[in-house]
């Protein structure tokens, strides 16, 4: 991760896709949110849906899957460079999800999240918050999922 | 056929659900998949975090209280998912084998101009802890069918 200091407002970043199978999808209902239309196709294609789709929480939750991973891969390669990295903080929340299409089985997503907004922290001076929108498309480049989500940065040791 | 339709989602009206423990292992097991960084997944290490030690996902508790809606309600109603979310806040860390209490609130209720067959309902939902405090709040509105649709 960046230094809270080294982000820029504006900062584009790909995460990667995921494929949601038949199997991932009702894996995930089974679990969280068993609602016919993510368990079963054939109340699913009586549905307004038409057709087996994923929980909108599983479209989410793999947005954040893909950010621990792209922040793995990035944290890899800084400290191949003997430079020293930030801690990505918790967070204490979202805002603005959109579930704009739904997902349906065989689609694959493709996630990036971008940087719209940065701050200091005013109770924690170490830390700093940045604000991102996340989104999701799918491989027809429709938007199928949006977001707007704060966390916590750590910023750069100051120099006394 | 669903017992609860659009109509019955009168503002004021409160579901409650639970308690449903958090086994430490599903919550490692979740924070595995999908959100593995060290302050959800390893004690010792989320002891050196902001969090103070092990604690659930957000995402998890997103999760959890789409499961404990769905026990209370959701699954015995016309719901046909939700365009979204207003807004999720993460109040208090979430500690593994604590017991969450949910209760939904019906906010506001609007028949849909475009799709005489649904409207939407407004909940605000809260998430409890065993000691009582609040950890979590979720704002949306879901899509819920019309007794009359339904009949036709």
């Amino acid at each position: 991760m960046k230094f809270w200091d080294d982000i820029v407002v504006g900062d584009k970043t790909s995460l990667g896709d995921f494929t949601f199978t038949t199997e991932r999808i009702k894996a995930f209902a089974r679990r969280f949110d068993p609602q016919a239309f993510h368990l079963d196709e054939a109340a699913a294609a009586r549905s307004h849906f038409g057709a087996l789709c994923a929980s909108g929480w599983h479209t989410a939750s793999v947005w954040m899957r893909l950010m621990v991973e792209h922040e793995r891969r990035d944290n890899a390669a800084t400290r191949a460079r003997g430079e020293p990295m930030a801690r990505l903080g918790p967070s204490p929340g979202f805002r603005e999800l959109k579930w704009l299409k739904p997902v349906y089985v065989g689609e694959t997503i493709t996630y990036a999240t971008e940087v719209i907004e940065k701050r200091p922290s005013a109770s924690r001076p170490d830390w700093g918050l940045i604000t991102i929108r996340n989104t999701g498309a799918n491989q027809k480049g429709e938007m199928v999922l949006s977001f707007v989500s704060v966390a916590f940065v750590e910023r750069r040791k100051r120099v006394a | 056929m669903p017992s609860l339709f659009w109509e019955d989602f009168k503002p004021g009206r409160v579901f409650e659900h639970g308690p449903r423990r958090l086994p430490r292992d599903e919550m490692i097991a979740f924070a595995a998949e999908f959100d593995a960084q060290p302050m959800h997944l390893d004690e010792a290490a989320a002891r050196e975090t902001m969090l103070g030690g092990l604690a659930a996902s957000g995402w998890y508790l997103c999760c959890i209280l789409m499961r404990m809606s769905a026990d209370a309600f959701v699954l015995d109603s016309s719901s046909m998912g939700a365009p979204g979310v207003d807004e999720v806040k993460w109040l208090k860390p979430v500690r593994p084998d604590d017991e969450l209490r949910l209760r939904a609130t019906v906010l506001d209720a609007r028949a849909s101009k475009s799709r005489p067959d649904m409207g939407l309902v407004r909940f605000g939902f809260e998430l409890f802890n065993a000691a009582g405090e609040k950890v979590m709040t979720l704002t949306t509105s879901l899509m819920m069918g019309r007794r009359q649709a339904a009949a036709s």
